[in-house]
């Protein structure tokens, strides 16, 4: 067997280009991994297998002729919270479970303009409302490092694939975490960008004003390539924010001697795992021998940023989930009395525990009464955790910290209190309300699971964060490692 | 804060979402922690300081030109609806 899975995104991308392999060869190889996988972890809602051969037969004659993209060949998965045309999109929902959607996504069509083979739709939360994939319409993920264990959410399905080697590359959002956590908890690099940067365009929608899209992939070269092709201006997105792109790539190499790392203090609270606390603080020795200072920082609001966000949050779940009425698309209930009948039973049916409690959660902090005591609170909280980041950025590049308290949980172990689970997005939810570029990547193992280490830049400093991964990444191998069974 | 049963019941339909005698309890239970928890917030020193909506300050609404962009892909659209005749939406009788 050519083993062509162990290899990393951008070297596939290399080798295709080389033709030292063929698109079809690598698609047929990883989409028998996938069918293989699938009765264990449940990474994937669909796999797409006679379209993605078609693709990879289409990118082989491109390669052949000399032309194609960046990621000519190159097979990827979508979280199935992207719009794909023509392909069952679900958001992991049982709302969705029949949806075959009109249109590509803005991130799907670039990454398809670009070259990418898409392989199938991956697992997660139900409307990304989740911290452990276990709010699945499709069951829950299992952590290719501990099946007995989740693969973190929500997007649970791209992390466990990619940690799995089932794809080297998937794509992902982030609303409070939801790229970084899962990254951590199955030792690969989540990217999650500034929000306005990636379109969401085709992305369904959790909370807007925080919602981003992003990277899952095994390492941060391989984030930086799929990122450059993922990002830009989108006309259709209302907050897509018109700057230029960088090529990540190529300002990947960029040393790190001198780079001011704050150190932020209030992630190392009585909440953080002492193991977790030491790979982090080992992590941070690393950047020091690199030529980084570091520095302990403080954002004194950011204890705040959870109940900040189970407002936030929700009250934006609970109007954009409104659309759900049974009428243009998505589940309708049997025989509707009347119209309410319909929408109340469609809505009752179609929705599974935790999304109705963080709609009910919205609609009471957004009703009369009690609009300005939590909603607005929330949002003057919010401002103040926001001036926090400005006032740290004045004097460090980046924040480093833990991406969790602790490595991967059972399956089960916090499902029955919301409270323990929401905790769980404690260090990363900062980064989606102040919209700010976040990355994690792996810096350890606890008892053979994997920790993450987050880093935090200013807005627009994708460059600056990935360059600085990298740069970790270079003179430590903990992104190489893989699951036992998945060599 | 202890949400009654009948505050559930409220919230539900304002949600227009129909629970169940069972999930009635639940929700009771979960968004009143919830409550209690984001409460919290009620702490926080927010005198004069301006409610933020966005994480991008400053970022204005962008006009576009009143151009018609798009094509009538409405045929394409109902394939997704439940239930469609001669290209309308069907609904239960609303005036009787």
């Amino acid at each position: 067997m050519s083993a062509l899975h162990t290899r990393t995104l951008t070297q596939l991308a290399d080798g295709l280009r080389r033709k030292s392999f063929s698109s079809v060869e690598l698609v047929g190889e990883l989409l028998a991994r996938i069918e293989k996988s699938q009765p264990a972890l449940n990474a994937f809602i669909s796999v797409t297998a006679p379209e993605a051969l078609e693709a990879a037969r289409a990118a082989d004659r491109a390669l052949a002729a000399g032309a194609g993209g960046a990621l000519t060949g190159v097979p990827i998965a979508h979280k199935d919270i992207f719009c794909t045309e023509g392909v069952r999109t679900t958001c992991g929902s049982r709302m969705l479970d029949s949806f075959v959607s009109p249109y590509d996504a803005t991130v799907v069509a670039k990454l398809k303009r670009a070259g990418a083979v898409m392989l199938g739709k991956t697992n997660m939360d139900e409307f990304a409302m989740g911290s452990s994939n276990e709010t699945s319409f499709y069951g829950p993920v299992r952590n290719p490092w501990n099946l007995q264990l989740v693969p973190g959410g929500s997007s649970g399905g791209s992390a466990a694939a990619v940690a799995a080697r089932l794809i080297p590359g998937a794509t992902a959002t982030d609303t409070g975490g939801s790229i970084r956590q899962p990254a951590a908890l199955c030792g690969i690099t989540g990217m999650k960008p500034t929000y306005g940067r990636v379109s969401r365009f085709g992305m369904v929608a959790f909370a807007s004003s925080l919602d981003q899209g992003g990277t899952l992939t095994a390492s941060t070269a391989d984030a930086a390539l799929m990122l450059r092709e993922m990002a830009g201006f989108d006309p259709r997105d209302s907050t897509s924010v018109d700057t230029p792109v960088p090529d990540y790539v190529s300002t990947l190499e960029q040393p790190i001697a001198g780079l001011k790392v704050g150190l932020l203090a209030e992630f190392f609270d009585k909440g953080l795992d002492p193991d977790n606390e030491r790979c982090v603080r080992e992590a941070l020795r690393v950047f020091e021998s690199l030529g980084a200072s570091v520095t302990q920082v403080s954002l004194p609001n950011l204890p705040m940023s959870v109940p900040v966000y189970y407002v936030v949050a929700p009250a934006e779940a609970s109007s954009n989930l409104a659309r759900y009425d049974g009428v243009r698309f998505g589940h309708r209930c049997e025989n509707p009395r009347d119209l309410n009948d319909m929408y109340r039973r469609s809505r009752g049916e179609g929705f599974g525990a935790e999304v109705k409690r963080r709609i009910m959660t919205g609609t009471y902090v957004l009703s009369a009464g009690y609009y300005d005591a939590y909603y607005l609170k929330a949002q003057r909280v919010r401002a103040l955790i926001n001036a926090d980041f400005v006032r740290a950025f004045e004097s460090v590049d980046v924040l480093i910290g833990p991406t969790t308290p602790t490595p991967a949980f059972p399956l089960g172990a916090k499902t029955s209190d919301p409270i323990t689970m929401y905790l769980n997005d404690i260090y990363t939810i900062g980064a989606n309300l102040a919209g700010l570029p976040a990355i994690s990547v792996p810096c350890g193992f606890v008892q053979g699971l994997p920790v993450g280490l987050q880093i935090v830049g200013p807005h627009f400093s994708e460059a600056r964060v990935l360059s600085a991964a990298h740069a970790f990444q270079r003179v430590t191998d903990w992104h190489t490692r893989v699951p036992v069974g998945y060599a | 804060m202890a949400l009654t049963r009948e505050q559930i019941a409220s919230i539900a339909t304002l949600a227009r979402l129909e629970l169940t005698a069972e999930e009635v309890p639940v929700y009771q239970e979960s968004l009143s922690r919830i409550l209690d928890f984001v409460g919290a917030l009620e702490r926080a020193d927010t005198a004069n300081v301006t409610p933020m909506a966005h994480p991008l300050p400053g970022l204005a609404q962008r006009l576009r030109p009143d151009e018609v962009t798009e094509v009538d892909r409405h045929e394409r659209y109902q394939l997704n609806a439940p239930l469609t005749a001669a290209g309308l939406y069907l609904v239960p009788r609303v005036i009787e």
